[in-house]
């Protein structure tokens, strides 16, 4: 019985690896009819619930465009865990076994910074969606996005916390192990305390980790130095646990934050807790501003009927696959380089999200950021901020 | 940066570890059982947490039961899962090296959180609120939630419970035997089987207790989440003394008071929270190599 069972298991695995070989060989020929674009998302772990909204927007662009140069575009989507390490290995596996000519991704910019250097030195174009730091493009010709940056959003913020909210004293909560928060954290400092003039206008600052759950020891010390105003940029699942703990210890300082507050699971897990919480986003669909962003929202609304809304994030994955096909049509061929050299030439792109240009640095020069707050339980339109 | 602390703040932070060490104590009582009678670490601990979790999580927002139900169901499903991993993973390899036992459990682990992940999908879904348990009440300006209460006290009577079933009662008399010498409680006629099946169940049933408990303070449920508190939750467990109940909680205890401490005095190295469980436990085991409470393990030949 036992002797059959490690036959036929040693059958299966031989069948199963004969299987992974011949699917490698008829995948990586160079002349097929179909250009295959790598959708590089965090699909499992803490930042699931992003990585999910990206590839939404990305899929109904493909579905609305789904060709070009006369090839049928297919999408290869790589998970990349959450996991600085699993980022480079799923970015590495789309370029070598999958033979993408070019990648979207990934939601976190700790993420995409990690992909960086593969992309590089593998010469393949990737566009970032709503990663937002600067280190994600700056110094690597191969990395685009199509959002803004964090040195505008944390001005954003600041100018917001200190003008609408009035705020003197200001508390940052931050994720330590992620550049998206701390860059956001260091540039929303910066402005604040030019805004201020108060050098000492930071009262207290709590680090966390991923994944942490408890924040009772850090939000104690922050009650005790009594800000008007609390800045807690990072993953939404945790900000959320912050801003419910902080109302159980009798913390009443409004709480803000950034572009990844927005998804569905901030609301859910904060529930009534993170009524009035306050966030820059990147996209009204109340109002879009382009023709493109209306064909959006109304596909959106045709593909997913039964969303309260549409989180930016989403936006920018139609964005970024548009983008990426009007390279690939300039360009004429599928190239990947080639791909790379249109995409830096991008010039008043419309995209859902506003007009995009590409600037040297592979960024898209964005001036307008959407204000967003909690209200009845959905993310509602507050304000549009523009900075010069 | 330290600032100048009131006694407030500091209370604050008493209240806040004492319910963190709790709950890390209530996990590390099962580590601490499964060692104490295999001599094997059972890394899907952490899992078989995260799982009752998922239990009640269903119970309550997608079956729409009453909540003493879901629990009910929640500790007997996680129970069985207990005895199934036990009887499915371990058991075959009862006589084998420790080692294969070891890898078996990582594997285990790893079984767990990612047919959680496919089935229950990486997103985090939202624990039911339970107002009663949650809503803080004020006396001066220190803030209690009721679970944060509950929690120790729960945990107080559990591990009372248990060193009673274990030092007065049959079953806990096979127990010991079996921790003592495994051949020799066979030999004896103990039933193994059956003894090894319910110290899993118990101990499965003590970690779905602290996912309740634990999801009611921390309302998330995410595939991983057993894998930090596992960690952490064996490291209290060895600190302890692994193999002794009182250790494990005593070692909850003094986990859950250092990471609160550290960041109310040291603000500025909050991030590094997490280490500060490990320095601990490289602390203790210089000094005593078997836990606080532990034995002096003589290998037996």
């Amino acid at each position: 019985m036992k002797k059959t069972l490690s036959v036929l298991l040693s059958l299966a695995l031989v069948v199963t690896m004969a299987a992974g070989c011949s699917g490698g060989t008829t995948t990586s020929s160079e002349d097929s009819d179909v250009i295959k674009i790598g959708v590089f998302q965090p699909l499992t772990g803490a930042n699931a619930a992003g990585g999910e909204l990206e590839v939404e927007g990305v899929e109904l662009a493909n579905q609305l465009r789904p060709e070009v140069l006369g090839k049928k575009v297919e999408l290869v989507i790589a998970d990349n865990k959450s996991d600085k390490a699993e980022a480079t290995t799923a970015a590495a596996r789309l370029i070598e076994k999958d033979k993408v000519v070019a990648i979207l991704g990934s939601w976190g910019s700790s993420l995409s910074i990690a992909a960086g250097d593969v992309v590089k030195t593998n010469q393949i174009p990737a566009v970032a969606l709503s990663a937002t730091n600067p280190q994600v493009t700056a110094g690597n010709d191969y990395y685009f996005r199509v959002c803004f940056l964090d040195p505008f959003q944390g001005t954003v913020m600041a100018n917001y916390a200190s003008k609408k909210l009035n705020a003197k004293k200001v508390a940052i909560i931050q994720e330590v192990s992620n550049d998206y928060s701390v860059g956001l954290a260091k540039f929303f400092t910066d402005s604040f305390v030019k805004l201020t003039g108060d050098p000492n206008a930071i009262v207290a600052t709590g680090n966390y980790n991923t994944g942490d759950q408890d924040f009772n020891g850090i939000l104690t010390n922050i009650k005790a130095a009594n800000p008007d105003v609390i800045f807690a940029p990072g993953n939404f699942t945790e900000s959320a646990l912050i801003i419910k703990q902080a109302r159980a210890l009798g913390i009443t300082a409004p709480f803000i934050g950034g572009d990844t507050w927005e998804t569905n699971e901030f609301i859910t897990v904060g529930g009534a807790d993170v009524e009035g919480a306050v966030m820059s986003t990147f996209f009204d669909d109340t109002n879009p501003l382009t023709e493109a962003g209306k064909t959006f929202v109304a596909e959106y609304k045709k593909a997913y009927p039964d969303r309260a809304n549409i989180a930016a994030v989403t936006a920018l994955g139609y964005d970024g696959y548009m983008m990426t096909l009007d390279a690939i049509e300039r360009a004429g061929s599928a190239d990947p380089v080639a791909i790379r050299d249109a995409l830096a030439e991008t010039k008043d792109f419309e995209g859902a999200t506003g007009m995009i240009t590409i600037d040297a640095n592979g960024d898209a020069t964005k001036n307008e950021a959407i204000i967003k707050t909690v209200k009845d339980g959905k993310f509602t339109y507050l304000d549009s901020v523009t900075v010069d | 940066m330290v600032v100048g602390m009131t006694m407030e703040t500091f209370l604050q932070q008493l209240i806040n570890g004492l319910s963190v060490g709790s709950l890390y104590a209530l996990i590390a009582i099962g580590y601490t059982m499964v060692y104490g009678i295999l001599r094997l670490i059972n890394f899907a601990h952490g899992d078989i947490f995260m799982m009752a979790a998922y239990f009640t999580y269903f119970g309550i927002a997608v079956f729409f039961m009453p909540w003493y139900v879901t629990f009910i169901i929640t500790i007997g499903l996680t129970m069985l899962l207990g005895i199934t991993i036990e009887r499915v993973a371990y058991r075959p390899l009862r006589d084998a090296p420790k080692t294969s036992l070891l890898i078996s459990a990582i594997g285990v682990s790893f079984l767990l959180e990612n047919v959680a992940t496919y089935l229950f999908s990486g997103k985090p879904q939202a624990f039911p609120e339970f107002p009663l348990m949650t809503t803080p009440f004020f006396i001066g300006g220190l803030s209690f939630q009721p679970v944060s209460i509950v929690i120790p006290i729960v945990a107080f009577i559990l591990m009372s419970a248990l060193l009673f079933i274990i030092n007065k009662t049959k079953i806990g008399m096979a127990m010991r035997a079996v921790a003592v010498d495994y051949d020799t409680a066979k030999l004896m006629g103990i039933k193994i089987n059956g003894v090894i099946s319910s110290t899993f169940a118990i101990g499965s049933a003590l970690a779905a207790v602290g996912a309740i408990l634990w999801c009611m303070k921390y309302p998330s449920v995410l595939p991983l989440m057993g894998v930090v508190p596992g960690l952490k939750c064996f490291i209290a467990a060895v600190i302890g003394g692994i193999g002794n109940v009182k250790g494990a909680v005593l070692g909850g205890l003094i986990l859950g008071f250092s990471e609160v401490l550290m960041v109310a005095f040291f603000p500025a190295l909050t991030g590094y929270r997490d280490a500060i469980a490990f320095v601990i436990l490289i602390i203790i085991l210089l000094f005593l190599p078997n836990g606080l409470l532990g034995k002096k393990q003589v290998e037996k030949v």
